[in-house]
Parts: structure tokens; sequence; C-alpha cells
């Protein structure tokens, strides 16, 4: 901007690493013009803990839960990612039965992990009490996973083969009485939010990403849904036993942060649906396939992806075939893939909708990070 | 001489106990805030501190007194110090003149109203100048926001209180309630359009949800007010609540019927019979309905705060130049034809009459704006101004 006259300056604001809402340790370079932000550079490595190198010196088992740290509020995921691809390296059959447990507690996962995702931007847009609401049904997610597990955020619960414990005896039964209350309550949610003027006025149009674009800088997740493309990996190539439920793929059309708040809620009710489907067609049996005591994958390379909450979660690992550690562990971190559109989505908003637009991207540092 | 030392002793009373019983209101008013957020939100609120945490403010305020005072070295010392007395003087200040009953007021300025208006916006100069002599980038864009805010909407909460005023043909605040009490209706059955505006620009005016932009928590951190703390953060605090109570009061007093009880058409009057207690009630209750009148829209600010989301700069200037400006214009107009109509028509012609009118303004208004918008954005758009 030149001016004459008056000269005025550029402000250059440091947000974060310690800022309310930037959803951890992130740093934002901001040059701002008045309230307009020109310029942002993205900083972070604040929370770099070299979990790819520490892979390598573990065994694949130990490594199970390196991955319930990267992020820490879908860990499920983060595991069911993890031990399939070991799977798929060393061609292990998982029992009916750890598939269906595997894909319900996922799911779960998934609207847990959601449900923070709406906490927490609903907050920063400065609807304070959807913030609450929303963490009143994570909790009993999580005491549904603590039952099953004793954890309540580090699971650590999915073993190469299967899972490490069968369900409790009344965990089904309890599940499903949260699955049939659980629609009831997003509806309350979007009662505060969804036709809520400020809540519309301040994501409509805010943050767009075209579909093209979205696919250029390798968005996924229900980010690059809200943009119009309909690509989920559960459908894409189905992976476990997706193919066997019936679900929907919500995806919008402008690819505002509106449209990516849509999708997710939508989301999260198609996610309730195959909680609630999994329960139902439950099957007896083992829990764990037979896995050799110490796994040892043969000499080969594996590249494998499944859907967690924030978008496609890969992992590659390389096996030299003599060793008990993984020659090489590469972890495609959706958040981090995610936060490359974040520049492109900021050019030329406002302050506010830096924090609207970090919180719609739905980040989590441990996983940027790593 | 005599008189006069009279006059000022009780006076000086009358200062102390509003003083002191605003003060006392604010620190409850914290309370309140807290417990009606914890019962929007499905929890308690603070329970710890006395039976159901009625002593937490108290422990608040000790704690916020003992905490260590920290300056920011670049600080401008004198500024920094002086702008959290600025913004809390005129704060209370205002309470001069906003009668509490009858009989219970500090005093009745003629010029009442104005007097609130000069003496309230004061309080902006504090915040500005908390945000400049920080000399730290958060506080100094939540000063600056709440110094475009605050001009913008002083000049909406002006205007929207005119209407009203035609109709109470005084500007003391006692006036404006005593011709509210005579005739017998209160001023927002006539004027419902500015009691509206007036009280959104009221929540502007406060910096609360949904534009609490200055000190916007998850954007500015904490906005103006972010290097402030112990004491000196309290008199902000003290200052944002002691606000509150202001904008109530005005909003009580001139359209709802000040210290007019909601009953007083049925006409009952306390029996002569019951003496003394009769002269405490009739001192009493008009207090109390004053006082119920400001915490009923206290719990109303409140309750907007915990359910909506917060606007953003540039959405919040558009609504205060091009939605409540022009509204609180028209409504000017309208009032003065509404107006000669009270004057001509009787009541039961008046009434349908006067609001069907508004309801015709309220409706033209929308749609004059949305034209008006969508006419400067396309002319913006051939201009190609971003």
């Amino acid at each position: 901007m030149e001016e004459k006259g008056f000269g005025t300056e550029e402000l250059i604001v440091n947000m974060g690493p310690q800022h309310p809402s930037t959803h951890g340790v992130l740093r934002l370079l901001l040059t701002l013009d008045g309230e307009k932000v020109v310029d942002c550079e993205v900083i972070i490595g604040y929370l770099h803990r070299g979990v790819e190198k520490l892979a390598e010196n573990r065994d694949y088992k130990q490594n199970i839960i390196l991955t319930d740290r990267l992020d820490y509020l879908a860990s499920m995921t983060n595991n069911l990612a993890y031990v399939q691809a070991v799977e798929k390296l060393m061609d292990v059959k998982v029992p009916e039965r750890a598939e269906y447990i595997r894909v319900t507690v996922a799911e779960l996962q998934r609207i847990a992990s959601h449900l923070v995702w709406l906490g927490t931007h609903a907050m920063d847009i400065g609807a304070m009490t959807v913030f609450l609401y929303c963490f009143r049904e994570r909790e009993e997610i999580l005491n549904l996973f603590e039952m099953l597990c004793g954890a309540r955020l580090t699971y650590n619960y999915m073993r190469i083969g299967g899972v490490s414990c069968d369900l409790p005896d009344d965990f089904a039964g309890k599940a499903y009485k949260f699955v049939e209350k659980f629609p009831k309550l997003i509806d309350e949610y979007e009662v505060l939010l969804t036709k809520n003027r400020i809540w519309l006025d301040r994501t409509v149009g805010v943050g767009v990403i075209s579909g093209e674009d979205g696919i250029d800088l390798g968005l996924s997740g229900p980010n690059i849904r809200g943009s119009g493309v309909e690509w989920d990996v559960r459908k894409a190539e189905p992976y476990s036993i997706y193919d066997r439920f019936n679900f929907q793929i919500p995806v919008g059309e402008k690819g505002d942060t509106y449209d990516r708040y849509l999708v997710r809620m939508e989301e999260m009710r198609q996610s309730n649906n195959i909680v609630k489907q999994a329960l139902e067609q439950l099957p007896e049996g083992e829990i764990m396939a037979k896995v050799p005591r110490i796994i040892k994958p043969p000499k080969g390379e594996v590249y494998h992806s499944i859907e967690a909450p924030k978008g496609e979660l890969g992992f590659y690992i390389v096996s030299d075939g003599t060793s008990t550690s993984p020659y090489r562990l590469k972890i495609r971190p959706p958040s981090f893939v995610n936060l490359e559109s974040f520049k492109k989505m900021i050019k030329g908003h406002l302050v506010a909708d830096v924090i609207a637009i970090i919180g719609t991207l739905d980040i989590v540092l441990g996983e940027v990070d790593r | 001489m005599e008189g006069i030392v009279r006059d000022v002793i009780i006076a000086l009373i009358k200062i102390a106990i509003v003083l002191g019983g605003v003060a006392l209101g604010v620190a409850y008013s914290t309370y309140l805030e807290r417990k009606v957020a914890g019962w929007i939100q499905v929890r308690f609120g603070p329970m710890r501190v006395g039976p159901h945490g009625l002593l937490q403010p108290i422990a608040d305020g000790l704690k916020l007194f003992i905490k260590e005072d920290i300056m920011p070295r670049q600080a401008d010392k004198l500024i920094f110090y002086l702008s959290p007395v600025i913004c809390l003087v005129p704060a209370f200040a205002v309470l001069a003149v906003i009668p509490w009953g009858p009989d219970f007021y500090i005093t009745d300025l003629n010029i009442g109203l104005l007097y609130i208006f000069a003496v309230a916006s004061l309080g902006i100069f504090g915040i500005v100048m908390a945000g400049w002599a920080s000399n730290s980038k958060y506080p100094m864009l939540g000063g600056l926001r709440s110094a475009a805010q605050m001009v913008s909407y002083e000049v909406s909460l002006g205007l929207s209180v005119i209407g009203a005023l035609i109709f109470a043909e005084s500007l003391s605040m006692v006036g404006i309630v005593e011709k509210q009490m005579t005739t017998g209706v209160w001023f927002v059955f006539l004027q419902p359009v500015g009691f509206v505006i007036y009280f959104i620009c009221g929540l502007a005016e406060t910096n609360r949800l949904p534009f609490d932009l200055p000190e916007a928590e998850q954007e500015l951190v904490a906005g103006f007010h972010t290097e402030y703390s112990a004491m000196k953060f309290a008199f902000f605090f003290l200052a944002e609540y002691t606000n509150m109570i202001v904008v109530s009061s005005i909003a009580t007093t001139v359209f709802l019927g000040g210290w007019g009880s909601p009953f007083a058409f049925l006409g009952i009057e306390f029996p002569r019979s019951l003496g003394i207690v009769k002269s405490v009630l009739d001192f009493g209750m008009p207090i109390f309905w004053f006082l119920l009148k400001v915490f009923l829209l206290m719990f109303f600010m409140i309750w907007v705060r915990w359910t909506f989301p917060r606007y953003r700069y540039d959405q919040l200037m558009n609504i205060g130049w091009k939605v409540l400006l022009p509204f609180a214009i028209l409504n000017i107009i309208f009032s003065g034809l509404e107006f000669t109509l009270y004057e001509e028509l009787d009541w039961y012609l008046f009434y349908p009459l006067a609001w069907l009118i508004m309801g015709v303004m309220v409706v033209f208004g929308f749609r004059l704006i949305k034209n008006f918008d969508q006419f400067s954005y396309s002319k913006m758009r051939e201009e190609g101004i971003e």
C-alpha cells in the first residue's frame, strides 16, 4: 500500500505460539494493514518430538504408543492407520469381531474429534456455550473408551492383528444408548449455530478455497469435501470393513467455512449411523489374529492411509526384513498438509477471520509437528 | 447557612449509599454473570466460597487487590496509570443523575440525559489511552477498535432516545419518569424501535458480546487491557460492569417507566392504617421496581452474551452505520408524526395506527438498506474497489 500524505505502516503481529485460539503452539506472523491481513507466515515446530525418528529405534509394537501422541484428539484412528499399515506389510488377516470393534471405536473417535472441533471453533467465534455442550457429549465417549481400555486420551488400544481387549459386557449397551440420543444433541448445537445470523455472517464466504486449489495443496478430509470434492478414503479405497456399511459422504459447494461446518455436522450424523450399524451387526469370535510374538515383517515397503477425523492419515513403512523396528516410518499427517492451505484462505481477510480459519482447518499441533 | 450544611450532609449520605450500593451491585453482577453462565452451560458456576459461592466476588476482589502489579517497561507510565481511572470515573459520575426512586436520587439536573451521554462517552478515552500506553500491539488494536466502535454507536445511541424525549418533553431523568407516571404509559410502548436500537447500542457501548471486539478474547488475547494486572485491571472490570448497570438504568428510566410499578394501572395504594410501614413501603417499593427492571435487563444482556457468537469488525461497523443509524433517524421522523397523532386521537385509534405505521417503517427501512447495499456493492465492483 503506497499512500501519499500521511504515511501508513503495515503492522506485524506475532500471533502465537501462546495465544488463546491457535489451538496449541502454532505461530503466525501476520502482516496487517489496519485490520486486514496482507501477508501471513505460518511457523511450526514448537511441538516437534521426532516421532518418525523415534520409531526407527523401537519395535513395531512399541510404535503404537507413539501414534497415540500424533493427533491426541483422535488416538484411535491413529492406532488404526498404523496397525493396518503393518498388517498390510505382513499380510495379516484380522478376525471379523476385531474389525467391527475397530470400526466402532474409530467412528466414535471421529465423533469425539469433531465435537472438540465444533466446540473450539464456535468458541473462537465467540459462542462459548456450544463449547461446553460439545464437551458434555465428548465426555460420554471418553467414558466409553475408558471402559474399553482404561485410558481417556492416549488409548494404545489397537494391536497388530486385532485389538488389545474385548468389549466389556455393558459397552455395547451403553454405546447404543449414546448413539440413540446423539442425533438429537446435534440438532441442539444446530439450533444455536446453523441459522444464527451472526454465525452466518462470520462463516459464509470466509476462507474460500476451490476444489482444484484444494487438490493441488493436498487438502483432505472434511476440508476438501467442503469444497465439493467427493473424496473420502472410506469410500474411495475402502479399508477394513467400511464397504459393508451404509453411509453417505456429505459434500459442500462453495468451499467456505460455513460449508465445512455443515459437512462436519453431517459427518457426525453419518458416523453415528455407522456405529449403530456396527453395533447391530457385531459378530462373536476372536479379537486377535495369529501373529508371531516378535514382529519382523518381510522386506518391503507399504503405504496405507485411512480417513482420520482430520483428513487422510497415511503411514509409509519401509522394512529391511531383518530388524524388528521399521527402517523408515513416514507419516502423512492430515493437519500438517491441510495447514498448507491456510495462506491461500487467509489472503485479504481480517484478523478476526484468522482464528475462524484456523478453527475450520481443524488442526492439531501434535500432528503438525510430530 | 444551616440549611446548606444540612443539604450537603444529606447529599453526602446519598452519594455514599449510591456509591456503596452500586459498588456492591457491580461485584454481585459479576457473580450473577457467572451463575447465569453456569446455568446456561449446564454447570454450577461458583460454588466453593461461601454458600453457593456467594462470597466469590469478595474473594475475587481480595485476590485482585493483593496481586502483583506489573507494568511493561516500554509503557508510558503516567498514561498507563491514568487510563483505568479515566475509564472508571465517568462510569461512576453518571450515577449522580439516575433516579432510583421518587425521593431517592443524588441530584436532578434539568439536562440529565445530556449529562449522561456527555460524561459516559469520556470513558472511551480511558480505553484508547490504555491501548496506546501499553505500547504493545494487541492492546493497540483493541484500543483502536473500541474507539471506532464507541464513536459509531454513540451516534445511534443518542438518536435512539430522541423519540422518547419528544414524548417526555424534558431532559431531566426525574421528569421523564414522572411523565410516564402521569400519562400512565411507558415509552417502550410508544417507542419500541427506539428501545431496540438503544439496547443494541447499549450492548456495543458496554463492550459486550456480540459486540465485545475491543477485548475479543480469542482474537486479541484480552484487547486493550492485555497488559494490565491487579487493581488496574480490576478498575476496567469494574467500569465495564458499572457501565452495564448504567445502560440498564437509563433504559429503565427512559423506556420502562423508571420506578413506576407495572401494576400501577390497578391503582392500589398501601392503606393509611399501616402507619410507619406505609411510609417505608412508599419509599422502598419504587426502588424495588427500579432495581428489578435493571436486574431483568442485565439478565438479558448476560443471556445474550452466552448465546451468540461475536461479530467481525467490518460487520460491526456496517450494522452501526448502515442499519442502526438510518433506523434511528427514521424513528425520529416517525416520532414527530406519532406525537401529533398522540395528541389528536383517542387511544384505541392511536395505538393500532401507530404500530401499523411503525411496522411499515421497519419493513420499508430494511428494504431500503438492502437495496442500498446492493447498489453500493455493484457500484464498488464497477469501479473496482475492493
